[in-house]
């Protein structure tokens, strides 16, 4: 241990080294633990009046835990049906988000990798990056307008005679989807190209040798070589999408809630932060055990992700 | 297993915008042979695998199989096999799965799968080690699993791009004896590319030597050794003295070059006759281990007189490294170590002989840029 002090020090120089570790400590205490820990010790506390705080009322508790179960005491349900529900739902819809989004963005992702060349690809990397130059809300109002009543989607429709009335996208949440899928392709296609970039195309040129159909080329060869960045990006997308607030604000139906929508109430709306922080927290718990039970199901190791 | 079948190329030409990577290359290659193609780097060898396999279409030409023409045939249609030059394993499969990839394709059952890969890795004497990750292989296991993954395909056709060019001396010319005895073995006929001379001329039946996109020759070992068809060749396949002039006479299967070591006398090369004319730019090649020291008082056209720059005694022969005249054309001389004793001094002159029949009249043309 010493010794390994040492040696970094002597390798990066002294005012380098202290340098580093200092910003390095500064990043992980101040901006990830601290904030955190903060929530925890948040969810975990009453709701007090500022007086009270620090008072002898002020006391460890897991009331916002058991709300989110139980809800408010005798009600007629026995159980918090609303929250609880969608809480369920925000995260099926997430997972099925995440994995429509694999589908579209896996043959865009081999497309550019290994198909396109030189201009043309950096032509069509460039055309996928552009959009998000523009701020996240913009784009889903920009959502919401091609997926209105009168917008581009149902013009369309109608012009071809598939419809006659419009189809009401946002009350059945498929903008709400489509604009949640579309907000995180980046971080679906970036990690996956990259993973599929450093595959040597003789192996899928071998495999194709030995007479193998496409699709086995996919599935034997190029997925699995890719199964870090697939992990990547799909747990990117999957917590991302959980944890939106925006496009559910701006594209979700009238009726639908997402998670996230309740979090932000409980501080924004009841001033209950000691509720909000539980919440979040049950959420960001719930996304960590579920991508890390389906990344063991996969049989990758959470290491390969930062490769 | 089935038994080879042969390959020719028709008149083929393969182009990459207006870069010409093979110029009317046509071969044939008949069934249950050892074919090299040898040539320096970016001469086209790969080109034209991968012509053969299907990976890449003809810009002109044909390619037969069997007889068949393959155009419109896809490389996963096609009764070859190819084995990269990089092997191109799959590393995140075991060996076993490697090797039974192609019979996964066939719909082939697991334990149908296993059995003929433990068979397989009999053969390439890998006996246990299918359970192994190809990362844990040496550079020679993984060699011969890239054989055995080929030949679990059952192609007619073995296509080998190189596969030894990454081993070391040793346990290449190992390989090289290894592959030949499969080949022998299974009797399919196997095309095998390389820049290595010795290894094309160890191994195979016929060797077809390439330079820039066109083949310059074709025949067995021998042929190609002793009776190169152009300057290249006689350059490029083993070390030969090259000395150019102009033919000074004719006669019969010899000719007499007018050059800076004096006039020197050589039987003109089979390629070559009837085409070569008195006046015409020409060059002799000598090998070295045709150059004697010449006997006392020798003279005429077969003998040359050099300046000794250099000797190297290797144990079984000697080098002598000389040049012609002062800053002339390097000349080396390999003499087998008969116990005799040093035959020259640095700097003093030497006079040499050789047998015009050992040595090789051809029309002035390109020389191999190796050392
Ligand atoms: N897809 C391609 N596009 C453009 N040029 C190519 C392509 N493939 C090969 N070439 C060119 O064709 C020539 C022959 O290449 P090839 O790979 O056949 O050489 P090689 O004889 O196998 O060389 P080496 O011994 O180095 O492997 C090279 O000059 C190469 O640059
Ligand atoms: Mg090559």
């Amino acid at each position: 241990m010493a010794a390994a002090v040492r040696k970094f020090i002597e390798k990066n120089g002294v005012g380098m080294a202290v340098f580093m570790t200092l910003a390095v400590t500064f990043w992980i205490m101040v901006l990830i633990v601290l904030p955190q820990l903060t929530m925890v010790d948040f969810s975990f506390r009453f709701k007090l009046p500022p007086d009270a705080i620090g008072g002898p009322q002020d006391q460890w508790t897991t009331t916002n835990y058991e709300y989110f179960i139980k809800g408010n005491p005798g009600n007629s349900d026995g159980w918090n049906r609303v929250d609880v529900t969608v809480f369920t739902r925000t995260l099926i819809a997430a997972f099925f988000v995440t994995v429509f989004n694999f589908i579209v963005c896996y043959p865009i992702a081999y497309y550019m990798a290994k198909v396109a060349t030189g201009g043309w690809a950096r032509m069509l990397a460039l055309s996928l990056v552009v959009p998000y130059w523009i701020n996240e809300i913009l784009r889903a109002f920009a959502f919401r307008i091609i997926f209105g009543d009168a917008g581009l989607i149902n013009t369309m429709l109608k012009t071809l005679g598939l419809i006659t009335d419009s189809i009401d996208f946002i009350r059945a949440d498929i903008a709400l989807y489509a604009g949640l899928g579309y907000a995180y392709i980046l971080l679906m296609i970036f990690p996956l190209y990259s993973a599929i970039e450093s595959l040597d195309r003789n192996q899928v040129e071998a495999a194709r040798d030995m007479g193998s159909p496409w699709w086995r080329i996919h599935w034997r060869i190029v997925m699995p070589f890719a199964k870090p960045g697939i992990t990547a990006g799909c747990t990117m997308v999957f917590m991302l999408s959980a944890g939106a607030l925006a496009a559910p604000q701006i594209l979700g139906g009238p009726s639908s809630l997402w998670f996230t929508q309740i979090i932000y109430q409980g501080f924004f709306e009841y001033f209950n932060w000691q509720r909000g922080a539980a919440y979040a927290i049950i959420l960001l718990g719930s996304c960590m055990i579920i991508v890390l039970s389906l990344t063991k199901l996969f049989g990758g190791k959470m290491g390969e992700i930062g490769r | 297993m089935k038994s080879g079948v042969g390959v020719e190329l028709e008149h083929l030409w393969i182009r990459f915008g207006d870069f010409v990577a093979v110029r009317d290359a046509s071969v044939k290659i008949e069934e249950g042979e050892f074919f090299s193609f040898l040539g320096p780097s970016g001469c086209g060898k790969t080109t034209i695998l991968r012509t053969v396999s299907g990976f890449q279409d003809p810009s002109e030409g044909r390619v037969l199989i069997g007889g068949r023409d393959m155009a419109g045939t896809g490389p996963n249609k096609r009764p070859t096999a190819l084995i990269f030059q990089n092997l191109a394993l799959f590393p995140l499969m075991k060996v076993w799965e490697n090797i039974a990839f192609s019979l996964e394709v066939r719909g082939v059952s697991k334990a149908g799968r296993r059995k003929r890969a433990d068979e397989l890795l009999d053969l390439i004497a890998l006996p246990d080690q299918g359970d192994k990750l190809v990362d844990e292989l040496s550079g020679g296991q993984r060699q011969r699993v890239a054989v055995a993954r080929a030949l679990a395909a059952e192609p007619q056709v073995l296509l080998l791009d190189e596969p030894l060019s990454a081993l070391d001396l040793k346990l290449r010319q190992h390989m090289r004896t290894e592959l030949r005895a499969i080949q022998q073995r299974v009797g399919l006929t196997f095309i095998y590319i390389t820049h290595d001379q010795g290894e094309a001329l160890t191994m195979s039946d016929h060797v077809a030597v390439m330079r820039e996109g066109v083949i310059e020759q074709v025949g067995d070992g021998k042929e190609i050794y002793d009776d190169p068809a152009t300057s290249f060749v006689a350059s490029f396949v083993g070390e030969n003295n090259a000395f150019s002039g102009r033919v000074t006479s004719l006669n019969g299967s010899h000719a007499v070059v007018d050059t800076e070591v004096g006039a020197l006398r050589a039987r003109i090369a089979t390629a070559a006759r009837g085409t070569l004319q008195q006046d015409d730019n020409a060059m002799v090649f000598i090998r070295p281990e045709s150059l004697d020291v010449a006997a006392d008082g020798a003279a005429g056209d077969h003998t040359l007189s050099a300046r000794v720059v250099n000797e190297e005694f290797e144990g079984q022969s000697y080098h002598v490294f000389m040049e012609a005249g002062d800053g002339g054309s390097p000349i080396k001389m390999s003499l087998t170590n008969r116990g005799q004793a040093h035959i020259s001094s640095i700097g003093g002159a030497l006079t040499l002989a050789y047998d015009p029949d050992q040595a090789v009249a051809l029309p002035q043309g390109a020389l191999s840029d190796q050392e």
